[in-house]
């Protein structure tokens, strides 16, 4: 079996069987991750270069360990964009990666459409972590896997999106991967949040978060981003969580039975509480331990194709 | 010299003309339509034109030289040999350059340069110093000094303040102040807001930051009695805005570039920033409406908005490169490709667009197939079909999404100033 496509860009057109061998190799993996010797050989003599324009420190060490446990070479190169908006362009620092000969990108940037320009400009296998506010398919992938491995399936499960929409490349990810596996998406915030003819995507808007505990299987949680959505597309973070926040009050009330994911990291107090970050109804951390396993799935599937 | 343009169909609509016939110029001046005689043909060159059209020299309202400032984008020089490529004998420049055209001495620069080039270029002026939307500019010295229209395009008018100001000085010149129409707190973005925009994670412009500023605009020139031209317009709602204001009488007048009625924002699915221009492409919807509003009228003429950009700035993520495109080369043919040979316009429609309202709004003096006229002409084969390769452009600048692209119809030949430009040479007549 093989993937339709030599990269991963996003999760939007990616067939079902592919969603599937990924979750079924990253299942491989994960055991692999319980033993004493958590490495294989698989990719060994494979050069992998982790090209972050965007700092990401979490989403950076788990492909890095992902590697390391396929036994990959691995290169970091991180820079923020506006140390390379005045210096050397974007294309030919790739080309100066490209001629150290390197198999595979794994790229993180600001701007949406980088990973796609990438394979244009590139041989590599390109591998998106996250472009801008598009897609960013491994943590969708991993959230798939995390629900799976939790409830055991994901075809007709109910699972809502909630918070920043509009401004989440986990959010689309989770939204292609989610329905293409059969699940019901729905997305939940305020209307500012929540981006222009997602329902065309097939997806249920909530603007009461008491709604979406009720008629929903499974939270996904979006990050608040603190210092740059407070007083534009929210009127304070305060004001959030009390309409928006998952607190273990609001799930005991509503909907005891629910999933709680959070992509991390957690603002504590603003879109969770910390009581129902800490609480019995999450698997935030396990979430991070499949983060590995799936990542690892997605570089030997890529990795050894021909 | 005398040439002769031998069985041409002329077509000028300000004169009611449309017949083949024989024209004879002489020394730039046109002497003869048909009745040729044996002696005139001996001494004359001749072009034989059969198929082809000749009409008065097309005019574009709307380009970008970057000279002043960014010459190694395009230069006065490189735009109007683009220009005269594409079929354009006049052609009107925009401000933003470095320095902005907001004083008469850029102005004289740039009309000194380009004196001896077969395309007349007309410079249009800073509405605001720097077109920073602060103080209005030296409008009536930079109106003596020759420009043709006031405009902060790359900007917006930031006050309706100012606006109101800089309408009221340019109507004592009469020129029109061409507005880029763009409220900036909302078009923080790379795209137009849509569900594409939704679906790409690109961030988005909603037609409404045109359209409030469209509205301000024609409630600004009503109240003042002053001329607004806004500048492609690229909006369903802008279009509708312009039309139920031009049936109230208010001066207003409107342009569109050939990328805003040929392509949609579907285009961006590619991430090529080729396609990233402002105000950006838009609906599918949006496309039909402009189309329409071509149609009855309500838009006035057809502009390029050349934007030419070095390949470096150009070839950057998406969100980071410049805005813009180059048009000159390629709207002819996209013109005739999009709205003649559809069906959405007919060829004496196309002719008033290119021709004739983009003068009329600059109050510059209409070219006639006349005996006695000077002699300035776009020649047209309008069944040629053609691929772009944006290699041979003219222009500094390759950025352009239809490079490949299969058209139908362009300019041969122009013909100004006692020049003319035909297979790929210069030379006097
Ligand atoms: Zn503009």
């Amino acid at each position: 079996m093989a993937l339709a496509s030599r990269h991963l860009l996003g999760l939007n057109g990616v067939p079902k069987e592919d969603i599937q061998l990924i979750l079924d190799t990253a299942r491989t993996f994960r055991e692999v991750l319980e033993r004493p010797i958590k490495k294989v050989p698989t990719l060994q003599g494979k050069t992998i270069v982790n090209l972050f324009y965007e700092n990401s420190t979490r989403t950076r060490i788990s492909f890095e360990l992902a590697q390391k446990r396929l036994s990959a070479d691995t290169i970091n190169f991180s820079t923020s964009t506006s140390s390379t908006k005045k210096g050397e362009t974007f294309k030919d620092t790739v080309r100066n990666i490209e001629a150290m000969k390197v198999d595979m990108i794994v790229v993180r940037h600001q701007s949406a459409g980088v990973p796609h320009y990438l394979t244009r400009i590139s041989n590599a296998n390109i591998i998106n972590a996250g472009d801008g506010l598009h897609e960013h398919p491994t943590q969708g992938l991993l959230d798939m896997y995390s629900i799976n491995e939790k409830l055991g399936r994901l075809e007709g499960l109910n699972v809502c999106i909630v918070g920043d929409v509009a401004h989440s490349r986990v959010a689309l990810s989770n939204i292609f991967g989610l329905k293409t596996m059969g699940a019901n998406v729905s997305v939940c915030g305020p209307a500012t949040m929540i981006p222009i003819g997602i329902e065309k995507l097939g997806v249920k808007v909530f603007h009461r978060i008491d709604d979406a505990i009720k008629n929903n299987d499974v939270l996904n949680v979006l990050r608040i981003q603190l210092e740059r959505d407070a007083g534009r597309r929210i009127p304070s973070l305060r004001e959030y969580h009390q309409f928006f926040g998952i607190t273990t009050d609001r799930i005991k009330n509503h909907n005891p039975d629910i999933l709680i994911l959070h992509p991390g990291p957690i603002n504590r107090g603003v879109e969770i509480s910390s009581e129902a970050a800490d609480g019995p109804y999450q698997i935030i951390l396990d979430q991070v331990t499949n983060g590995v396993a799936v990542r690892m799935a997605v570089l030997y599937l890529l990795g050894t194709m021909h | 010299m005398k040439i002769i343009l031998k069985q041409i169909k002329i077509i000028d609509p300000s004169s009611s003309l449309n017949e083949v016939n024989d024209i004879l110029i002489e020394d730039g001046v046109i002497k003869k339509i048909g009745s040729i005689n044996e002696d005139e043909f001996k001494s004359s060159k001749i072009f034989e034109m059969d198929g082809k059209i000749v009409t008065p020299g097309f005019f574009d309202m709307h380009v970008h030289l970057r000279e002043p400032g960014r010459e190694d984008e395009e230069t006065i020089e490189t735009g109007s040999n683009a220009a005269a490529v594409g079929g354009f004998t006049g052609i009107a420049c925009m401000p933003n350059t470095n320095p902005a055209i907001d004083s008469a001495e850029v102005v004289r620069f740039i009309k000194e340069k380009s004196s001896n080039h077969l395309v007349d270029v007309f410079p249009i002026g800073a509405a605001t110093l720097n077109r920073k939307g602060e103080s209005i500019s030296p409008i009536l010295e930079l109106y003596e000094a020759g420009v043709v229209g006031f405009s902060d395009d790359g900007n917006v008018i930031k006050s309706a303040g100012i606006l109101r100001n800089v309408l009221e000085y340019s109507k004592i010149t009469k020129a029109p102040v061409i507005e880029h129409c763009e409220d900036e707190s909302l078009a923080d973005g790379a795209m137009n807001e849509s569900f594409t925009s939704t679906l790409l994670g690109l961030p988005g412009i909603p037609t409404v930051a045109e359209d409030l500023i469209v509205a301000r605009d024609i409630m600004m020139a009503e109240y003042v009695d002053g001329k607004v031209h806004i500048a492609h317009i690229s909006s369903k709602k802008s279009v509708e805005l312009v039309r139920q204001a031009k049936k109230n009488g208010i001066k207003v007048t409107a342009e569109v570039t050939p990328h805003h009625f040929t392509l949609t924002d579907e285009n961006l699915k590619t991430f090529d920033t080729n396609y990233k221009m402002n105000p950006p492409l838009r609906s599918r919807e949006d496309v039909e409406a402009i189309i329409e509003g071509l149609k009855d009228g309500t838009i006035d003429c057809i502009a390029s908005d050349h934007a030419p950009h070095s390949i470096e700035e150009k070839e950057m993520e998406f969100i980071f490169a410049p805005n813009g495109i180059i048009g000159l080369e390629t709207q002819i043919g996209l013109a005739i490709s999009e709205l003649v040979k559809k069906k959405h316009l007919t060829i004496e429609q196309l002719i008033e667009k290119f021709a004739i309202n983009p003068r009329k709004i600059l109050n510059l003096e209409i070219p006639k197939i006349k005996v006695g006229e000077k002699a300035n002409l776009t020649i047209l084969d309008p069944e040629i079909i053609w691929t772009v390769d944006v290699s041979k452009f003219k222009s500094k600048s390759k950025n352009s999404p239809f490079d490949k692209k299969l058209l139908t119809g362009k300019a041969i030949a122009v013909i100004n100033k006692n020049k003319m430009f035909y297979e790929d040479k210069f030379f006097t007549i």
